[in-house]
């Protein structure tokens, strides 16, 4: 698989496509033509694209052809999330608010992307907003999983994670509030990352929760994402929470050995809610990295349970006061027939966003409001604080943490949608990175039993497992991932046809 | 902390969050509100004493830039989206007035 087949480029690892560009083997027109071609074929069933930009990837790639595209991605094929601005096409978070939203300007992450090479082929679905964890949350239609299209792909950034494991790119970006990047990405078989707060520009994604967002990479292995992260990397003015630190190589170390490496597990994430197969694919995990030298270490984060109360409560407030900007006047969806103008917010809003999002709103709204803030918001801020100094004493103590990505794979279309506290609780092993501002990454890790999972495919429904690192502390988590990867041995390649 | 969120509550709120529902909305949203409030509550279980809040992980003030001009947009492409507009404004319903009840 490491050789260049170029007979089906689709087929091939970021890395490998890159190479066989860069060597003349391939075409960027031909491997372009051939994403365009898969994304045509399967889109209709798979709905990871929600709009294909076929004229302007293979212009691009003519220019990547002629020499002038240079860069470390030259000629490579992604795919972005629906919620990162581009001054061509469409920007719309898969909300009806934003359908005809064209913004005036790029992401700085999208622009470095480019500038290194890549060719947007296009933008993938997500939950409204990045407000959900199936993609059901989505006004242009749920995205199906690719290796059970019965079941969801995971979300919010579900799209971007079931373009790639459907090989309709070979690498794309999403975005992680609360899990929404390593969530799909274990749901459907693939490497997910969540950098550091403050790693990636944050300028022109769509705001949701903004001491949360971040930017992030999925593709089939940790070198593809590593790739994917070191274009996106570095400070920006533009983003005055974008970190002014120095970007280290992270591909140089990413194959060095792991010996000496101290891993954590922290008892908070064994539970008798995870799936047999998830506790099985952790305690595997975990003896692996013990075979190749490193230690484990048993650590205890002690505040993990209050992650989701707390998230809900940060993320919702931030999201209420970020999604008022959505007022009918200057973009997006206006009501008609208005004659005046709160009820022009209150009518453009009500036709424009979701129930979820509403939802959201509401509950960020209340939690803000006179006479509440102290017992929501304030106590949230506070909770945030312990749950970041858990990780503080952790990480003096090892220098990663294994555990879950979530509880179990992908369920069923229409399963948790009766309750929103129950969608909510598929991030509970998420979250707490993004309230903590820390990197963490899903590896996939095999597949559940199709004998337990009567419904499943044969061959079951892929599971991941998570690492997590200090801040900034990216090439360690990456290294770790990779040798997880190479020691599970396990392909994610059979997914699609 | 949590009581049962009530219609007239989630009215208020909708009101404050500028989304017109419908009874049957307000209703529902009421019951799932309240089911998310409830849950959220365990963190009153936590003392949370001398604890300072925490809003951001990465520790910043204010950042400031040297004050000097550079490109920005142009007044046609931040208008080319709004739903109503005479160059170079955005155009909305009257603000005061009869119906106003802002």
């Amino acid at each position: 698989m490491t050789t260049a087949n170029t007979a089906d480029p689709t087929q091939l690892t970021l890395v490998a496509l890159r190479d066989a560009i860069t060597a003349k083997q391939l075409s960027a027109a031909e491997a372009t033509r051939c994403y365009l071609d898969r994304i045509e074929r399967h889109n209709p069933s798979i709905n990871a694209f929600h709009e294909v930009y076929a004229d302007r990837a293979r212009a691009r790639a003519d220019h990547a052809d002629a020499g002038k595209l240079a860069g470390p991605l030259a000629g490579v094929p992604i795919a972005i999330k629906d919620n990162l601005c581009t001054d061509w096409g469409r920007t719309t978070c898969s909300s009806r608010i934003l359908e005809n939203f064209r913004a005036p300007y790029t992401a700085t992450a999208v622009r470095r992307l480019e500038d290194a090479g890549a060719i947007v082929l296009g933008k993938t679905v997500m939950d409204e907003f990045a407000m959900g964890s199936s993609t059901e949350n989505s006004a242009v239609g749920p995205t199906r999983n690719p290796w059970n299209p019965a079941y969801v792909p995971g979300g919010s950034s579900g799209g971007s994670a079931a373009a790639v494991a459907a090989n309709m790119c070979p690498g794309s970006i999403g975005s992680d509030t609360g899990g929404s990047i390593r969530q799909p990405a274990a749901l459907c078989g693939v490497v997910g990352l969540k950098p550091t707060y403050g790693r990636i520009s944050r300028y022109g994604l769509v705001a949701f929760a903004s001491s949360l967002d971040q930017i992030g990479p999925f593709a089939h292995n940790v070198t593809d994402a590593a790739l994917l992260l070191q274009a996106m990397a570095g400070h920006d003015p533009l983003d005055s929470t974008s970190a002014n630190l120095p970007v280290p190589d992270y591909t140089e170390q990413i194959d060095q050995p792991i010996d000496g490496l101290r891993v954590g597990i922290a008892k908070q994430f064994v539970s008798d809610a995870n799936h047999p197969a998830m506790t099985q694919a952790v305690e595997r995990a975990s003896a692996l990295f013990r075979d190749a030298g490193a230690e484990i270490v048993s650590i205890d984060l002690p505040h993990t349970k209050y992650g989701i109360p707390t998230y809900y409560l940060v993320a919702t407030a931030e999201a209420s006061s970020n999604l008022a900007r959505y007022d009918g006047v200057r973009y997006g969806r206006r009501a008609e027939g208005v004659r005046e103008l709160v009820e022009l917010y209150s009518r453009s809003r009500a036709e424009g966003f979701g129930d979820e999002v509403k939802r959201r709103i509401m509950l960020g709204t209340y939690a803000l409001s006179s006479g509440y803030y102290d017992a929501y918001y304030l106590r949230a801020l506070k909770v945030r604080r312990l749950i970041k100094n858990d990780f503080d004493a952790a990480f003096k103590q090892c220098d990663v943490i294994l555990g879950p990505t979530t509880t179990g794979p992908a369920f069923r279309f229409g399963e948790k949608t009766d309750d929103p506290l129950t969608m909510y609780l598929n991030d509970i092993y998420t979250v707490n990175a993004n309230l903590a501002g820390i990197p963490g990454i899903s590896v996939p890790a095999g597949l559940t039993d199709a004998a337990s999972s009567s419904e499943a495919q044969a061959g079951g429904l892929p599971i991941g497992i998570q690492l997590l690192a200090a801040p900034f502390d990216e090439g360690t988590l990456l290294r770790a991932a990779r040798q997880f990867e190479q020691l599970a041995a396990f392909s994610t390649r059979k997914a699609l046809g | 902390m949590p009581e049962k969120l009530t219609d007239d509550q989630v009215r208020h709120v909708a009101r404050l969050s500028r989304l017109e529902l419908g009874d049957d909305q307000i209703h529902r949203f009421a019951e799932q509100l309240s089911h998310v409030l409830d849950y959220v509550s365990q963190l009153s279980e936590l003392d949370l004493g001398g604890v300072e809040p925490m809003a951001h992980t990465m520790g910043q003030t204010n950042v400031l830039r040297d004050d000097e001009p550079g490109p920005g947009l142009t007044v046609e492409s931040v208008l080319a989206n709004a739903p109503a507009a005479s160059p170079p404004f955005f155009m909305v319903p009257k603000v005061l007035g009869d119906g106003g009840s802002a």
